[in-house]
């Protein structure tokens, strides 16, 4: 333990050496050149300060006259981190390299002088020969090994100097993030730029470039100004800065969170619909079909879908299977074998073709950005040691900087000192093995609950599997002539409100439950809802692809019909979650506080909040195929949802009590977002362009047997046209046809190449074991050495003391 | 160095870019919100006292507001005082793309109270103070906090010497993951 001494203020040399390691410019490089020089000026130090030493060894004679025995004595009682050390051991222990490795500026520059080093190997553009002086040339040290203990070079302009010399051999790049990641003030290193900058600009002018790599030179810097004026732009984007940061500056980090995912979500969105709009609406909006019969706009279409909207840019049927063509009359089918009539020139844009490659290629970037934010993520919140550290992290990880509003900072102390409590009760009282009844009891509870859960879902099922099939009857057997009708609504309502309040009864069954942690109450939450909302899509999708995409009978366009299920199913989420903030978080606020007198506002539910977010997500990716407009759709809705949740929770709601673990929960949402939801929309997707045959008479992929042939009939044209490319119709048939062998080998690289990674972090674990114990011993090795130069001291005091003593005597004599 | 000036420098703005974290518009923001400390002055100083600092939303109930101006200041007579140079540094540490490394490095020296170079005791229990709040309630008993202690540096202090240095504050940091998020202030 340092502890500070107090100095005498006549002593200003001592003072200046005791002072924090901030002030110290030294660098330290070795442990055995400080001790050696703490050793050597030790005779000096005990003249110098002879009469401190004295008072301290009349006042504490017994704790500094033996400091092995004492120490043993604080290894008897058990205690061996209280060390009492005389001052010029603290001095020394003050001094230490790895306590002024993070403060004195010397130790930083030194350290990064390592790393610019490392980089510099690293990228192959070590120093020449020719720029080390004569005398650290000799061939014994190496090549590049300027980093070994030079024994001269101790002063901090030489290693400033060569920082400096490393930085300038930077590539610019490496330079901008080293000087951005060195823990230095901004002054300092705006002088290091200076140098490194104003030695390169000297050594350009003085070397002739020739002017294609001057010219190279310039295309790069061009390269990246533009760069990183793109990246301002970026930022500058930002969208919703203020409005999140005043929910994080009241609720934290964990509330914040779902924001963000909201945000996240409508750039997704956003990407969709610029690409669908651009390759798909566009076009189609430019050259409109001949329409049959249109009917005039109501209000209900907003809400059915049907009616107007029927026959318009937004569903399927719309678009046509013609190539289209500008400032030509005729047109041509891509099913039909009619040669082209007399039409050259201008451009040609095939809408089957593009209409499937668009989906194909939306669906295809969508799933590598998923993918790429998930390992990202993932890497993040996955630690490789798992060693039980709770508490340590908990003091120095817990405080959230974010939170700005007085009495939400008093929450969050309150919070953190609660938690603190019960991790220390639950240490110090190791809860040991509850008597069997009691456990017994505990997981007939849970028994009985995943019963009571998994039995509501399967009732929801069935209901909406007959319901579902009833309303269909119905609509086919009255309304088969119009497209619109209120009735419509009634599936999605009946979904909607399952949705609804299932939840709540899950929470009701949960709340009978009693769980060991609150993260593991949160988990189990998250996977019944998520099973819930699993299998009513699943049965949903069953209804749309597997009975009336079957057999469409009466339906002139069953996937317009289909999207417009879809598209009243987003409408309906959406009046829903209206609904249920303004019932389930402004009545429920006002009905607790003044009827049931509750100080307490309810809590933003986080977990349900951002699954319901997923689930129409879902339902928008799955109808990408059958409304192009969806994403637009979706786009309103999530901006108008970003409002009102905001509003709703600056009004009704409270901080959350239980912490939040916030990237963990992210990755878990983005993990949802990525495999039951895409993934389903995807194989639903898939599915549908596989195997189910299109509606004959509407849509750009009428006449066709599946949707996937407009892209087999390309491929065939372009091989007749060009017999090269006779390969891609082998790759096209040996891939796509069999699709088991290219999924048992997608499969058997996954597999191999996690096996791979799971051994490496295994062994990376032992490593991690065996530096521990290394520094442990590491850490004996010092306080030996510690305690010996302790000895060592106290052996040449007690000569001087005596020598001291003597005088004293003798002066009061007289 | 451009404290007093109204503008920034267009140079001295692309400088600024290239060794801190921020983005153009944060560093404008920050230019713009450390004049208006000084505005009521005819002769706004480069240097501003601690306690109009303290006085800015994002830090006025932060328990541990003391401290970063202190770790953050440049001033030789250490009183907390920062430039513009100073507080551009402390946005940097805290701002959204600044590396795990920057901010352990900081909140490290944040949480060393006495600035001897590494955690003792006495620096713990005054960093569970600060987190627990100053009512008797929240507060931990002497028990409690000698016990967490103990456990703490039982986690975290790998070579015993009674005391976490930065290696191993850096390594207890390291696995927590939401540090980086929580270890940020906007303006």
């Amino acid at each position: 333990m340092a502890r500070s001494v107090n100095f005498n203020p006549d002593s200003h040399h001592l003072e200046a050496e005791m002072e924090s390691p901030i002030d110290e410019a030294a660098v330290h490089d070795s442990f055995s050149h400080l001790i050696e020089e703490q050793v050597q000026g030790f005779p000096n130090a005990l003249e110098m300060d002879q009469l401190e030493l004295d008072d301290e060894a009349r006042d504490d004679v017994g704790y500094l006259v033996n400091p092995v025995m004492r120490q043993e004595e604080c290894h008897q009682q058990g205690d061996p981190h209280i060390e009492h050390w005389s001052s010029a051991t603290l001095r020394i222990l003050s001094s230490m390299p790895s306590r002024t490795i993070g403060r004195s500026r010397g130790a930083i520059i030194s350290q990064y002088y390592n790393r610019t080093m490392q980089l510099r190997r690293r990228r192959q553009s070590r120093p020449s020969i020719r720029d080390f002086s004569h005398s650290s040339r000799p061939s014994i040290r190496g090549y590049g090994g300027v980093e070994s203990d030079l024994g001269d070079l101790h002063e901090e302009e030489t290693k400033r100097e060569r920082l400096v010399n490393n930085l300038q051999n930077l590539s610019v790049s490496d330079r901008v993030r080293m000087l951005r990641a060195m823990p230095l003030s901004v002054s300092e290193k705006t002088e290091l730029r200076h140098l490194a900058l104003w030695h390169k600009e000297r050594s350009f002018s003085r070397s002739n470039i020739p002017c294609c790599s001057q010219f190279k030179y310039y295309l790069i810097i061009a390269a990246r100004q533009t760069w990183y004026s793109w990246l301002s732009l970026l930022s500058s984007l930002q969208l919703w800065q203020t409005a999140l940061k005043t929910v994080s500056g009241r609720f934290g980090t964990g509330v914040l969170s779902y924001f963000v995912f909201l945000r996240t979500l409508l750039f997704f969105n956003i990407f969709l619909f610029s690409v669908t709009g651009l390759f798909l609406v566009l076009p189609q909006a430019v050259f409109p079909p001949v329409l049959s019969n249109t009917t005039g706009l109501s209000g209900l279409e907003l809400l059915t879908g049907g009616g107007y909207f029927t026959e318009s840019v937004m569903f399927y049927g719309y678009y046509t299977n013609v190539t289209l063509k500008k400032d030509c009359v005729s047109k041509e089918s891509i099913s039909s074998t009619l040669s082209e009539v007399g039409c050259h020139g201008g451009l040609s844009y095939n809408m089957p073709l593009a209409y499937f490659f668009t989906i194909g290629g939306t669906f295809f970037v969508t799933c590598i950005i998923l993918v790429y934010t998930m390992s990202k993520l993932f890497g993040q919140s996955f630690r490789i040691d798992k060693s039980q550290s709770i508490l340590a992290m908990k003091v120095f990880c817990s405080w959230d900087f974010k939170v700005i509003k007085k009495t939400s900072v008093k929450l969050q102390s309150e919070n953190i000192s609660t938690l603190l409590k019960e991790l220390l009760a639950e240490i110090s009282h190791k809860k040991g093995e509850a008597p069997i009844r009691q456990r017994l009891g505990r997981i007939s509870m849970h028994l009985l609950a995943w019963s009571m859960c998994v039995g509501s879902i399967l009732a929801c099922v069935f209901a909406v599997y007959y319901f579902s099939e009833y309303m269909y009857e119905e609509f086919r057997a009255k309304y088969s002539k119009s497209s619109d009708s209120p009735s419509l609504l009634a599936l999605p309502v009946v979904v909607s409100s399952i949705n609804l309040l299932l939840p709540g009864f899950f929470n009701i069954v949960a709340s009978m439950e009693k769980y060991d942690s609150p993260s593991v109450r949160t988990y189990v939450s998250i996977s019944r809802n998520l099973m819930l909302k699993v299998s009513v899509l699943g049965i949903l999708c069953y209804h749309w692809l597997g009975r009336i995409a079957a057999n469409p009978q009466s339906l002139v366009c069953w996937e317009t019909f289909v999207g417009q299920e879809l598209y009243r199913f987003l409408v309906m989420d959406f009046i829903f979650t209206v609904l249920d903030t303004f019932f389930g978080e402004f009545l429920w606020r006002l009905f607790s506080q003044k009827l049931l007198k509750r100080r307490r506002k309810p809590v933003f539910d986080i977990a349900r909040n951002v699954l319901e977010m997923i689930y129409g997500q879902t339902l928008a990716w799955m109808g990408l195929l059958f409304t192009p407009l969806l994403p637009a759709v979706q786009i309103i809705k999530l901006i108008c949802l970003f409002y009102m949740k905001k509003t709703s929770l600056m009004m009704n709601c409270q901080v959350p009590r239980k912490p939040w673990r916030a990237s963990q929960m992210t990755t878990i949402f983005i993990t949802l977002l990525c495999f039951p939801s895409f993934l389903g929309a995807a194989v639903c997707v898939t599915c549908t362009m596989w195997s189910i045959k299109p509606s004959q008479s509407c849509g750009p992929f009428r006449g066709l047997q599946t949707m996937i042939q407009s892209g087999k009939l390309w491929v065939k044209q372009l091989e007749s046209a060009n017999s090269n490319l006779a390969w891609l119709t082998w790759v096209h048939t040996y891939l796509v046809e069999n699709p088991v062998i290219f999924l048992f080998l997608t499969a058997m690289i996954f597999f191999i190449v996690i096996y791979f990674h799971t051994q490496v972090v295994d062994g990376q674990r032992k490593i991690i074991t065996l530096l521990q114990h290394q520094i442990e011993n590491e850490g004996k090795d010092k306080k030996f050495l510690i305690t010996k130069l302790q000895a060592i001291h106290e052996q040449s005091r007690p000569l001087s003391s005596q020598r001291i003593r003597g005088t004293s005597e003798d002066s009061s004599y007289y | 160095m451009g404290g007093s000036a109204s503008q920034l420098p267009k140079e001295q703005l692309a400088e600024y870019q290239e060794l801190t974290f921020l983005s153009k518009q944060e560093i404008l923001l920050a230019h713009k919100r450390f004049n208006e400390l000084t505005k009521d002055e005819r002769n706004p100083p480069t240097r501003v006292p601690m306690d109009k600092i303290l006085a800015l939303p994002e830090l006025k109930s932060n328990p541990f507001r003391k401290r970063i101006c202190h770790v953050f200041s440049t001033s030789e007579v250490k009183d907390g005082s920062l430039t513009f140079e100073d507080f551009l540094d402390l946005l940097s540490a805290f701002s959204d793309s600044a590396t795990l490394e920057i901010k352990s490095h900081y909140a490290f020296r944040i949480f060393d109270f006495d600035d001897d170079g590494t955690l003792d005791g006495g620096d713990l229990e005054k960093l569970v103070n600060c987190l627990t709040g100053d009512t008797d309630d929240t507060r931990l008993t002497q028990e409690e906090m000698r016990q967490l202690i103990t456990n703490i540096l039982e986690e975290s202090d790998i070579d015993k010497d009674g005391t976490v240095n930065l290696s191993e504050f850096q390594h207890v940091i390291s696995r927590s993951p939401d540090f980086v998020s929580s270890f940020k202030i906007v303006l």
